[in-house]
């Protein structure tokens, strides 16, 4: 039996997505359909068509396996799985592909996910009873005991932990700024950019407070859209249309008593105000054999603001609790800060595609294509959300 | 029914669906009583009430009467009411209290999450004191609130 890691045994292939569309401005597409044209985006990129296909790994898309192999006419299925959780499975779901992969389970594996929020908008997550365009939350025990003190939504469950990070180490809202401007610069270029004004320090505290401490600008876009992968072993990639982008390593997980996080906020003191991420961070710079100083840049799942401080810390590219420093002073800006971030402009400022946009961009700087390229990008790391366990990683290299 | 408390659910968003674990916690909490989960074994706090506990496995536990007193652990201030229901009620200030003499392992205590009531937003912070008080939301049903302490 050979060593027990997932590093250089698969290789992304095929990128593939949607227009991003704002909220509920996909329809009347049907969200399968969204799927369908991000895959089919993906195969034509790689050089493969729907024959080759024989595995599905999803995140959080809802997509059925069945019905999507049914309509496509996938000729067999040796593969398929979806990463649960509530937000942090995007990346992880490249990780199942090259679990699939290497271990031979299938050979031409599609990740993705699809989002429709005029249908289900997760700002409104965990409400009761809120009718058309709203997600109600199936009744569940836990939730009675976080959900009556009127917490119903992701942004006010992340705004108490952001609270508990600035109380311990100082963490200011010029902090979450200097996160939300950069971004938007990130944006401005891009054509599939939804945000392209530039944001001023200006707007960014003249905007409305939306549950302390988060205003307007601290929340990610809500969207439509799907975004798809092809990954295939090494020794296939080498024939394909594009340019290889290996895996490294992806982990998924986290520490038990993460547990359900946002959504039960009795997790320990030690790392009550963080990401979840620490214990797949560590594994995944095990398994690429890295450290933080080796990744070129950094795709950090942002669906608000404060969650990249945390990220930073929880990746190690700063201490814990310093992260507010670290932004203040210009090292997340591309490109000359040590360590660009969301050079897409991420979920805040082009599109929030559960997360699926950073993985497209740690492929497209991978391959030297991106808009805002990091110079001579080799090693590119990748986020699912911070949320209730399992979070994800993936870290890649060219 | 008395004065409904400032800056709570309104009473059409308070139901609650209990396994068979918590149904005891809101008894209790209906004659405005605060129970906690305490395992036998190793004397440690968990909440919400669960069949283990996390630290040694054990399913045996008994449930605690709370004297009610706490810190603000963490909060937030809801100004925008993602469902039209709630808008009328804002702002709420949702708080995380670590209840006394629950942290026994040093790792964290058990919390309860709930409305700080009829507080100003100015006024409330990380590690203040507070009381738990009860919302009579309707014949049978009391819910938790927090106050700050005098």
């Amino acid at each position: 039996m050979g060593e027990r890691t997932l590093r250089d045994r698969a290789a992304i292939v095929g990128v593939g997505a949607t227009q991003y569309y704002r909220r509920g401005e996909s329809e009347p597409q049907l969200k399968l359909e969204l799927v369908t044209t991000a895959l089919t985006a993906a195969l034509e990129d790689a050089g493969l068509t729907l024959d080759d296909v024989d595995g599905f790994a999803s995140y959080a898309g809802g997509a059925d396996t069945g019905l999507l192999a049914q309509w496509l006419g996938i000729p067999e299925v040796r593969f398929t799985a979806n990463l649960t959780g509530g937000g942090g499975g995007a990346a992880g779901s490249l990780g199942l592909a090259a679990a699939a992969v290497a271990t031979g389970m299938a050979d031409c594996v599609v990740s993705f996910t699809a989002i429709q929020q005029g249908v289900s908008r997760f700002g409104a997550a965990f409400a009761k009873g809120g009718g058309a365009g709203t997600y109600s939350a199936p009744p569940m025990n836990e939730f009675d005991f976080t959900q009556l003190s009127g917490l119903m939504a992701p942004g006010q469950m992340f705004a108490v932990l952001t609270q508990r990070h600035m109380h311990l180490y100082g963490t200011t809202r010029d902090h979450f700024a200097e996160v939300a401007i950069t971004q938007r610069a990130n944006a401005v270029p891009r054509e599939t950019a939804i945000m392209r004004t530039p944001l001023t320090r200006d707007d960014y505290f003249s905007a409305r407070m939306i549950t302390d401490p988060l205003c307007l600008y601290d929340f990610c876009l809500e969207c439509d859209g799907s975004v798809a992968f092809i990954t295939v072993s090494p020794d296939r990639a080498k024939d394909l249309r594009q340019p290889p982008v290996y895996v490294m390593a992806s982990a998924n997980g986290g520490a038990g008593r993460w547990g359900q996080a946002i959504t039960w906020l009795g997790m320990p003191d030690e790392y009550f105000a963080s990401t979840g991420h620490r214990p797949v961070a560590q594994r995944a710079y095990e398994m690429a054999g890295i450290g933080p100083a080796d990744v070129d840049v950094a795709l950090f799942y942002d669906h608000f603001s404060p969650l990249v401080l945390m990220q930073l810390e929880d990746y190690g590219f700063c201490g814990i609790g310093e992260s507010g420093g670290f932004v203040a002073d210009g090292n997340i800006r591309w490109p000359n800060g040590s360590i660009p971030v969301n050079t897409h402009g991420g979920n805040l400022s082009e599109a929030y595609i559960l997360g699926m946009t950073h993985v497209r961009e740690a492929v497209e700087q991978l391959r030297g294509t991106a808009v805002n390229q990091v110079d001579g990008a080799e090693i590119a790391l990748v986020t699912g959300g911070p949320a209730s366990l399992p979070v994800s990683n993936l870290i890649l290299h060219r | 029914m008395e004065t409904v408390p400032k800056g709570v659910l309104p009473e059409s968003l308070v139901w609650m669906t209990p396994d068979r674990y918590a149904v005891a916690f809101w008894e209790a909490a209906a004659e405005h009583r605060l129970v906690v989960p305490r395992c036998t074994q190793c004397g440690r706090y968990r909440m919400p009430p669960s069949p283990y506990c996390w630290g040694c496995r054990s399913r045996d536990y008994e449930l605690v009467d709370h004297d009610g007193g706490a810190t603000l652990y963490s909060f937030t201030v809801i100004r925008h009411g993602v469902i039209p229901d709630i808008r009328d009620v804002l702002p709420i200030i949702a708080g995380v209290a670590d209840l006394d003499g629950t942290n026994v392992d040093g790792t964290g205590a058990a919390r309860l999450v709930a409305s700080v009531a009829d507080a100003e937003p100015e006024n409330v912070h990380i590690g203040q004191r507070l009381r738990i008080d009860w919302y009579d939301v309707r014949d049978g049903v009391a819910i938790p609130i927090l106050r700050i302490a005098e």
